[in-house]
């Protein structure tokens, strides 16, 4: 049996932030493990710009932004172990990992989930017709491409207008690839807006807004797919079908959490965002565990990862030191209304040294509203909003005094919608 | 020149090719796919049924019990995936508890044990997530589940360990009788054999034309599933069917032998065996009839829809037959459902046959029934695991997130007897991109495992059938 202060499950921007985080707030003791045969996460296959505006005020791309923190790690003296997959996560804070050494067992005080998310697959959608190849998530295509660099097609259509299949279109398309459009089924991207200008109008790549695809062709390989338009309850308008012929369909349809170890662990999860329900000190239901990343809800941005992953780290450490921020307080729910799809975290400590992190997205476009966030009454905070969209989060940070003593419910909500 | 060639490399085939592989003779498997399981075997509701809803008299409601009763000791000596999970019909009226009668007096009939009617009470203490509106129930306690991926290899291993040979991307394309023998032409060499054993599966009718009869033909009849991730919340314990009604047989409702819990199927007659596509209107259908037996089903659990094409015969029984136009063939055609459940029962009824028309063998002397599966990490105990990994430190690397498979288990997958020459058939042997992410994080690896294994480049690799290459090329060389 092992014994570290503090476990890092995931050595994504997550982990790797959480890590320095709680070495700089005085835990030498620490061990991230990563599942993956090197540091980094996802941002090793994001080989694009754009990384890191918020937090180094410069654009890196996903592996230099990844290996600013790598360093830190190491320079920390940081302990970390590739190639190793955790198993399970006790009630006990015991963390039995594989690895090629043989099974490892860890005792630790505390533990910080950092896994990640996945990506949705064609069968959650229900695509019609055959199965063949050809068919892609956008991720694995971006894997094959930017680190196998084997290529995987010709001619593509893009489903989901998610940030990774828009970059995915301009890479394919430098790539030599005809990238014949994107479809998606919503009124609105679900990406990046500056990805939409980057990837697809600077190429004159097509964008299909209310389109659905309902069917695929080819039994072998993909021989092409039927378009669709929708209607606002997203069925197919009958009489509005067109084919485009393509041997490849990427799709981007949606990010999950990878919560599997937080749901056998016993740990509570939060419906909406389907990652840890967390207290505003990322402290999950389970004492002394802690969440961040794209594990805890889906992110745009790396940089509001790591602005997250400090968070955990710090709380974390301070939970080892024994000042638990969370003890003796009130916990405040956090309730999303109109206009907002959800809040992380779900709670937030009244009178919590650190203040509170809101993160938050909207369930529509809006223009020219105010974000207003109440507490019974009172008004904690308004902003004005000149645009509000799905795919931008929003990060508030309240202030300690601002959560000094709060005792109802804390609302969120858009006015003038 | 080879005593016995067995068309089709489905459950069907390579149960038949396990079966005779006890005798000191020469057989050989012809399968047009790349690997074995790649058709009618890949896409059905992995249960092996009961035996009570078979007219009795049938080829059908005689083998499917027989089957049935084979699969505990079988999956014990194969060490395949096989749980008794038990099953029940479900009625929703006091009409249809009419018809749960008839079954079960069906069942009685047709010799199958241990059946029962029970009322919803009961029903409801051995599947607590049925529908409220269940009012009874038929309970067969000798149904159960199976990977039929895991079936089918483990017959084509254990059938090539004891001597068959297996004949892959070999598709028959005419019969010929030769004085004793029969000449067998495929697509690419001739072969000859004294016996042949037609499990062609889709194709049946086409290779029973080949040897001059057509006492049958295929109507192509089309099954669309749902396959839900597993979670402990919506573990299902039970095989769940509904009252067959004039309209059909209604939905089933089942737990995977690995905990997935799937609805399926629907059944609709189409234009061609070809024809594996999945339309949202079946979607539709089969999530409305899962919903009324298991209202719980949480469809956005979905993983993936899938289609599986049932060879089902114009005559409504299995056509199971010497040849009438030409000696030394056997048919082995229209198995549709249950098919797999009759599999180990077909194969030994195609022996008799074959005994019948006076094949006299000898016992093979090296035969052995044993045959161990590739050990799991993920079904491992603690000790095991460790165990495992000190062995083969390949035990250790975890490629297949979702599912938990190392290494070593996909490197066994692709050097076994018969083994995976696919990204589809190492995730049938051994479950990598089975899981949630279907491939999505371990895809790339398996293919760069394949590879290397098989010393092809990555550009050859494919997904599963002919042609369906996953990387068309390098980047950089």
């Amino acid at each position: 049996m092992l014994n570290y202060d503090l476990v890092i499950i995931g050595g994504g921007p997550a982990g790797l932030g959480a890590a320095v985080e709680a070495k700089k707030n005085g835990i030498d003791s620490i061990l991230i493990i990563e599942r993956d045969w090197e540091l980094g996460g996802i941002l090793n296959q994001c080989i694009h710009n754009g990384f890191g505006i918020h937090e180094f005020k410069e654009e890196l791309t996903g592996p230099e932004y990844a290996h600013r923190f790598i360093k830190q790690v190491k320079e920390n003296n940081i302990e970390y172990l590739l190639n190793t997959m955790v198993l399970e996560i006790s009630e006990e804070k015991e963390v039995i990992a594989m690895t090629d050494n043989g099974l490892i067992m860890i005792e630790a005080k505390s533990i910080i989930l950092a896994m990640g998310c996945r990506e949705r697959t064609a069968g959650a959608v229900g695509i019609g017709g055959y199965r063949p190849s050809g068919v892609y998530t956008a991720g694995m295509a971006q894997r094959l491409i930017n680190m196998e660099g084997l290529m995987v097609g010709k001619e593509v259509v893009i489903y989901g207008s998610g940030d990774i299949g828009l970059i995915m279109a301009r890479r394919m398309t430098l790539e030599g690839a005809k990238v014949k459009c994107v479809v998606e089924i919503s009124t609105h991207s679900s990406g990046l807006n500056r990805n939409i200008a980057q990837c697809l109008d600077d190429y004159g790549i097509p964008l299909y807004l209310s389109h659905n695809i309902s069917t695929i062709h080819g039994k072998h390989r993909i021989e092409g797919v039927t378009i669709s338009k929708v209607d606002e309850k997203w069925n197919p308008i009958p009489g509005t079908e067109e084919h485009i012929s393509c041997d490849t369909l990427l799709l981007s349809i949606g990010l999950i959490p990878e919560n599997e170890l937080t749901v056998n662990a016993g740990i509570e999860l939060n419906k909406t965002t389907n990652g840890p329900s967390v207290k505003s000190n990322m402290e999950t239901s389970m004492k002394g565990v802690f969440s961040c990343g794209n594990v805890l809800h889906v992110h745009d941005i790396v940089d509001f990862v790591t602005q997250e992953s400090r968070v955990a780290g710090r709380n974390a450490a301070n939970y080892i030191k024994g000042f638990d921020d969370s003890e003796d307080k009130l916990l405040i729910e956090t309730k999303a209304l109109d206009g907002i799809s959800y809040i992380v975290p779900n709670k937030i400590i009244s009178g919590g040294k650190d203040g509170a992190n809101l993160y938050m997205r909207s369930k529509n476009i809006y223009s020219n509203v105010t974000l207003e966030i109440k507490s019974g009454n009172k008004i904690i905070k308004s902003k004005k909003m000149r645009t509000m969209i799905p795919s931008e989060m929003i990060n508030i940070p309240l202030k300690p005094e601002e959560i000094a003593d709060l005792k109802e419910e804390l609302t969120v909500e858009v006015i003038g919608i | 020149m080879y005593d016995i060639l067995i068309i089709g490399g489905g459950a069907i085939g390579c149960s038949i090719a396990r079966r005779l592989s006890k005798y000191d003779l020469k057989i050989a498997l012809l399968e047009k796919n790349i690997e074995v399981c790649q058709e009618t075997t890949k896409a059905n509701s992995a249960v092996v049924h009961g035996g009570y809803d078979n007219i009795p008299g049938t080829l059908k409601a005689k083998l499917n019990v027989e089957g049935n009763l084979m699969y505990p000791e079988l999956s014990e000596e194969l060490d395949f995936a096989f749980k008794k999970t038990g099953s029940l019909v479900l009625a929703f009226s006091e009409d249809e508890m009419e018809t749960i009668k008839e079954l079960y007096n069906r069942g009685i009939k047709n010799g199958v044990p241990e059946l029962e009617i029970i009322d919803a009470d009961r029903a409801r203490e051995i599947e607590p997530k049925i529908a409220d509106n269940v009012v009874g129930a038929l309970y067969c306690k000798t149904a159960g589940v199976v990977d039929p991926f895991n079936y089918t290899y483990a017959m084509i291993e254990n059938a090539i360990d004891n001597g068959v040979e297996l004949f892959t991307e070999t598709e028959v394309v005419n019969l010929e009788k030769k004085g004793e023998t029969i000449l067998v032409k495929t697509n690419n060499r001739d072969f000859e054999a004294k016996y042949i054993i037609n499990a062609a599966g889709l194709y049946s009718d086409k290779v029973a034309n080949m040897a001059g009869d057509d006492d049958f033909y295929i109507i192509p009849t089309k099954g669309v599933y749902r396959l839900l991730d597993k979670t402990k919340a919506d573990f299902l314990n039970i095989v769940m069917f509904q009252t067959p009604t004039e309209k059909g047989k209604g939905v089933l409702v089942t737990p995977t032998y690995d905990g997935n819990s799937m609805i399926g199927p629907t059944a609709d007659i189409v234009s061609t065996v070809e024809d594996t596509t999945t339309e949202a209107e079946s979607l539709k259908k089969i999530d409305e009839l899962g919903r009324k037996s298991v209202p719980g089903l949480d469809l956005r659990k979905t993983i993936r829809v899938f289609t599986g094409v049932r060879a089902k015969p114009n005559t409504g029984d299995f056509m199971i037959y010497p040849s009438k136009k030409m000696d030394g063939v056997v048919h082995c055609g229209g198995i549709e459902s249950p098919g797999l459940a009759s599999a180990p029962a077909i194969a030994k009824y195609v022996e008799d046959i074959l005994l019948s028309l006076g094949m006299n063998p000898e016992p093979n002397k090296n035969y052995n029934p044993k045959r161990n599966s590739i050990p799991s990490i993920a079904r491992s105990d603690l000790k095991t695991k460790m165990k495992l990994v000190e062995e083969d430190p390949n035990y250790g690397k975890i490629i297949c997130r979702c599912e938990n498979v190392s290494e070593a288990e996909i490197i066994a997958a692709i050097n076994r007897p018969g083994g995976a020459k696919t990204v589809d058939g190492v995730k049938r042997r051994v479950r990598a991109g089975m899981g949630r992410c279907q491939g999505g994080f371990c895809g790339p690896r398996v293919l760069e495992i394949l590879s290397r294994e098989l010393k092809v480049d990555p550009t050859e690799i494919k997904k599963d059938l002919l042609g369906s290459e996953i990387v068309i090329r390098h980047l950089k060389k």
